[in-house]
């Protein structure tokens, strides 16, 4: 009999180790501070299953990250770990935790912003608001724009300052 | 040895799923060979991008397809059984999917297009009766929210641009419109899909498509050309010339190497 203290401190130390484990795109932001780590429950089986969540469909790094995730645990003594992939409710940016958005900003990309509530009018053209300036993650200026909207990964936009004159990225909110 | 092609079940909910995910994973497809190619670097990365997406979503879709072939008592087929061992007559997407990418206006205009489709109809199915296309589709509809916006710039881009670039984007547009109204086209498999709560008849979306559709080429200086009477079938299975070659290319490793994994 597995006593109800014994579970939660299985749960604990399994968050715990997942704070540790780096999405393999930015490997600075952990990936339950990315917010795709959506629940940790412990199995009939008396496994771990780790529920997880998709950040874009075709995200390449969803296979890496999922491997990742269940040799962190097993190595610490926490197996057998499952992952469940779970795709809705769908990952927004605003699950990312401020500790997340902290990491990104210091490593140079621009963190989301909060998500604005999608449009349910049709897409117009004319006129078209210009995307609100960021501030440039090296020098602060507001002189920047965006060069593209997907960048070296799909989360990410391309932005550039024109005061400092260095690219940068931004981490989308979607 | 090669490996031998797979038959799928006629069941109306197997085959709008197929529909569905074979249009994601033709367009992902075409919309791959950019890679490499694209004007600009910005664009190659946005092109290589937008593709990515398109095979996440092909692969979340036929993966559902094979599950719900398989509760209605057909063979269990999984995802890369359904994109490497179908057979041409057996691929459901739209024909405009599999039509050469053309030069860069012919992209962004075919982009846009169905990524507007795509937008409209993910919205819908966000409301399906099926859990897991919900789900699907709650991800989806974020992705082509960006496709639309990109290509869309893009289309005014080039419509409203140099008499070059204008003249790329007409010439565009006058060699896919003919395709467009095959997406539209509904059937008996669109009405089962309707009544069980599946997905709408894709032919309700045809009056928001239009709509945002003539919006954009309007800020692009284009008209919207007048409708014919000539109807693309790929929808079910009679292809153009052009899907064999995809497909060929598409699938020889795994006809060649049966089950061979990276």
């Amino acid at each position: 009999m597995v006593s109800v203290a014994a579970v939660a401190s299985r749960l604990e130390r399994a968050w715990a180790l997942l704070d540790r484990v780096l999405d393999p795109e930015v490997p600075v932001v952990s990936v339950r501070d990315l917010g795709i780590v959506r629940d940790v429950v412990e199995d009939d089986a008396g496994g771990l299953t780790v529920v997880v969540t998709p950040t874009y469909s075709g995200c390449p790094a969803t296979e890496v990250i999922e491997a990742s995730i269940v040799a962190a645990l097993e190595e610490g003594g926490l197996g057998p770990v499952r992952v469940e992939m779970r795709r809705a409710p769908a990952w927004t940016t605003d699950w990312m935790s401020e500790k997340g958005k902290r990491q990104l900003r210091e490593y140079g990309i621009v963190p989301p912003g909060p998500v604005k509530a999608p449009s349910v009018a049709p897409l117009r053209f004319v006129p078209r608001p210009k995307p609100v300036a960021l501030a440039c993650p090296r020098c602060e200026s507001l002189q920047t724009e965006r060069i593209a909207a997907f960048g070296a990964t799909a989360c990410k936009a391309l932005w550039r300052c024109t005061a400092c004159g260095e690219p940068f990225e931004h981490f989308k909110p979607i | 040895m090669t490996q031998a092609s797979i038959k799928i079940s006629r069941e109306p909910s197997v085959q709008y799923l197929l529909r569905l995910g074979d249009t994601c994973l033709i367009h992902a497809q075409r919309t791959a060979e950019w890679c490499g190619h694209a004007p600009l670097p910005e664009e190659d990365i946005a092109l290589s991008n937008m593709a990515l997406d398109l095979v996440g979503q092909a692969r979340a879709v036929l993966t559902r397809a094979g599950q719900l072939e398989a509760q209605l008592g057909g063979a269990a087929h999984d995802e890369d059984q359904l994109a490497f061992l179908r057979e041409e007559r057996d691929f459901r997407n739209l024909t405009l999917a599999e039509l050469p990418r053309g030069d860069f206006a012919m992209t962004m205009l075919r982009n846009f297009a169905l990524a507007t489709f795509f937008k409209l109809l993910w919205t819908k199915l966000e409301r399906s009766s099926d859990a897991e296309l919900a789900g699907i589709a709650g991800k989806a509809l974020k992705e082509a929210r960006y496709h639309q916006e990109h290509s869309g710039d893009w289309v005014v881009r080039l419509g409203d641009g140099t008499a070059e670039s204008a003249a790329r984007m007409k010439a565009a547009l006058d060699s896919l419109w003919p395709y467009f109204a095959e997406i539209f086209e509904s059937d008996a498999i669109d009405d089962e899909a309707a009544a069980s709560g599946l997905g709408p008849r894709w032919a309700e979306l045809a009056a928001d498509w239009r709509t945002e559709f003539a919006d954009v080429l309007g800020a692009a200086g284009l008209q919207l050309p007048a409708d014919r009477p000539f109807r693309s079938t790929g929808k079910s299975g009679r292809h153009s010339e052009h899907l064999g070659y995809i497909l060929a290319e598409m699938q020889h490793l795994q006809r060649a190497f049966p089950g061979g994994v990276w």
